[in-house]
């Protein structure tokens, strides 16, 4: 694909994209407008991160790639390929090793470091679009932090359901300003996204937004004083490689109830095994629901 | 026995092989070229030059091809395309009052200078399955005269005239170009327009009809169609003076609407644009309909919330790349959002049988 530009794209192109990074990185947070390109896949499908690494990508940087936490989710391999062609760059699916990482829905259960860059393919940037469908009326909300209704939404779920009803894209603040939408990761990966060593970039790209998190910024997940957030998880170990602080996937294995939960974070699970931890399915035993509710 | 899930790269390989396969169909049947597609399914490559917003036959009939016939695949095709071009420069703004009309039609007027011409055109067509299509396509020869080219002016100028429609007065100012700049709200008419322009024609076209069902109506008249070439300038910076560079089909419609005034405006016919790439008259009227109805506000009327008033509903949704993309985008895996789900309503559920169970007990 020598007909393209480093990366695919042109280098004004990367020039404003970077623009709108660095602005971001200046006010954590902050949704910045940036004017998105049309990319060789759809929108909805990483069209945001892609820019995003594009611009950030240079020749001697390693590349991973997950969606789900997995490295070999179909659309994970398709944007991984797509960077192989277009940037040459090296990939790798060890967490520790790569440089730039996107991500969709996840963040690596292995604590990220500095020079480490994570960025997040987000659907909807605009943490307020459920509750205001009107970009010119939730700008504004941000302007004058008013957040009033979005407290108010968590306060109906608490005296609705006794719980605040929301497993993902969980809303936090960000140094005590803005609202931010962590993109839809599980509400169990939202502590990793505060004090983190790395960059962590947000792309948006049918959205046309771009926001960011400095390393070491201050995220908080919202809460009330007696409804303190919680990062909750399926309530088993892996079963595969036994780990019991790890977000998990349900796995359905037969059509009569068997299920398994297996780490969604498939190089964190694989390296354990390679470390020689074993879970329940690991063993020669064949595996049942009985045993697993005993976990 | 769980498998981890391995292979996606083969297996989208493997998927990329099978449809291609199923592109071509059978292959004892000839294949297409470009040039069939770009004589014979012209309508076609006028819509994927529209909202792909880029005019060239060629390619669009190569993305039509590509993508088998479906419009929106082929419009993201030369979408993705089309963003990777360096730009040398913008032309001059076309006059469309230079056209070579090919067709020029007036809904208000049963007779006006340059004439009605109905020129090439489905109206009054019976649509009657002709299958002697399926056998023979040889056509007759339609019959010719020679015109003396004259001048076709804008109806809405007689209108103009007698000051019986709004001023649209000459502006100068470089337009916005949402394809370089993001689309912030509230968006100023050019740029509404420019949206329109590459908007997807059904859904254009649903709220153009909605307004003529009362959604937001606006009482159109076609004051004017018109189809045929222009001339595109540009001005060369090294010659200082500006140089043809070629040569574009177009479809402009202008709406003549009433208007019975305001508490801002005096009662006169009010305007709806639309510029359509190619011959697409359904988009251009649809297209004009739509502006106007998003002009209630400069225009001082009530915004009696119809869809089509609405500009953010209208320019963030009237996209079909972005809205196919987020729409087939949850074909996506979703499995680590839905297992956050999964374990909310367990837990909910166990919450509420519980408090089921104790009242029971109770």
């Amino acid at each position: 694909m020598n007909e393209y530009n480093f990366a695919y794209l042109d280098e004004q192109t990367k020039r404003m994209i970077r623009r709108a990074i660095l602005k971001g990185l200046a006010i954590p947070g902050y949704q910045v407008p940036f004017a998105s390109r049309e990319m060789p896949m759809p929108y909805g499908w990483g069209t945001g991160g892609v820019q995003v690494s594009a611009a950030v990508l240079t020749p001697e940087d390693r590349f991973k790639v997950i969606d789900q936490g997995a490295d070999d989710t179909t659309n994970a391999v398709s944007i991984r390929s797509f960077f192989e062609r277009t940037a040459g760059v090296e990939t790798t699916t060890a967490t520790a090793e790569a440089t730039v990482i996107q991500t969709r829905h996840r963040i690596p259960e292995e604590p990220l470091s500095e020079g480490q860059i994570l960025v997040y393919q987000v659907p909807i940037p605009e943490p307020l679009r459920f509750l205001e469908p009107r970009e010119s009326e939730t700008r504004k909300m941000h302007e004058l932090e008013e957040y009033g209704l979005m407290h108010v939404k968590l306060y109906e779920d608490i005296s609705r359901h006794g719980h605040i009803a929301t497993s993902y894209a969980y809303p936090v603040k960000v140094e005590d300003r803005y609202v931010m939408d962590p993109s839809p990761i599980p509400k169990f990966d939202n502590p990793k996204l505060g004090d983190s060593d790395a960059i962590q970039l947000f792309g948006a790209g049918r959205e046309q937004r771009i926001y960011a998190l400095p390393p070491h910024t201050q995220v908080v997940s919202l809460d009330f004083d007696d409804h303190p957030f919680e990062a909750s998880k399926a309530d088993h170990p892996c079963a595969l490689c036994g780990a019991v602080n790890t977000y998990l996937d349900e796995v359905i294995t037969d059509d009569a109830g068997g299920r398994m939960f297996v780490c969604s974070d498939t190089d964190y699970c694989e390296s354990r095994r390679a470390a020689g931890f074993t879970g329940a399915m690991t063993h020669t035993r064949p595996f049942s629901m009985a045993e697993q509710g005993q976990s | 026995m769980y498998v981890a899930v391995k292979g996606g790269e083969r297996a989208i390989e493997n998927a990329h092989a099978w449809l291609a396969e199923e592109r071509r169909g059978d292959t004892g049947v000839a294949e297409l070229n470009i040039a069939q597609i770009r004589e014979q399914l012209s309508f076609a490559v006028n819509r994927v030059m529209a909202e792909g917003s880029l005019y060239d036959p060629d390619l669009a009939a190569l993305a039509i091809k590509q993508s088998g016939g479906d419009l929106i695949e082929a419009i993201f095709l030369i979408r993705a395309y089309r963003t990777t071009l360096p730009r040398f420069g913008a032309s001059e703004p076309i006059d469309t009052g230079t056209m070579a009309c090919d067709r020029r039609i007036s809904a208000t007027f049963k007779d006006l200078p340059g004439g009605q011409v109905l020129g090439p055109t489905f109206d009054y067509t019976h649509r009657l399955l002709d299958f002697k299509l399926a056998a023979d396509g040889a056509v007759p020869e339609a019959p010719m005269r020679e015109v003396a080219p004259a001048d076709v002016p804008h109806v809405t100028e007689f209108l103009n005239q007698e000051g019986l429609i709004e001023e649209a007065p000459r502006d100068d100012t470089e337009p916005p170009d949402l394809t370089r700049e993001p689309l912030e709200m509230p968006a100023e008419r050019a740029l509404r327009l420019q949206a329109l322009a590459r908007s997807d024609e059904g859904f254009t076209l649903g709220l153009a009809y909605s307004t003529q069902r009362g959604y937001g109506r606006t009482h159109a008249f076609v004051g004017e169609l018109r189809m045929g070439a222009v001339t595109v300038e540009m001005d060369i910076p090294e010659l200082g003076f500006a140089v043809d560079i070629g040569e574009i089909t177009l479809t402009e419609c202008e709406t003549v609407n009433q208007f019975k005034g305001s508490k801002t405006e005096p009662p006169q016919f009010t305007r709806g644009y639309g510029l359509v790439f190619g011959h697409s008259e359904r988009k251009a009227i649809s297209m004009s309909l739509v502006d106007r109805a998003l002009r209630w506000e400069e225009l001082g009327e009530d915004n009696v919330g119809a869809p089509a008033q609405d500009a953010e509903f209208v320019l963030y949704h009237a996209d079909n790349i972005q809205a196919t993309g987020f729409l087939e985008h949850i074909k996506l895996p979703h499995y680590v959002d839905f297992q956050a789900e999964l374990e909310l309503v367990r837990k909910l559920r166990a919450e509420a049988g519980a408090t089921q169970m104790q009242e029971a007990a109770e």
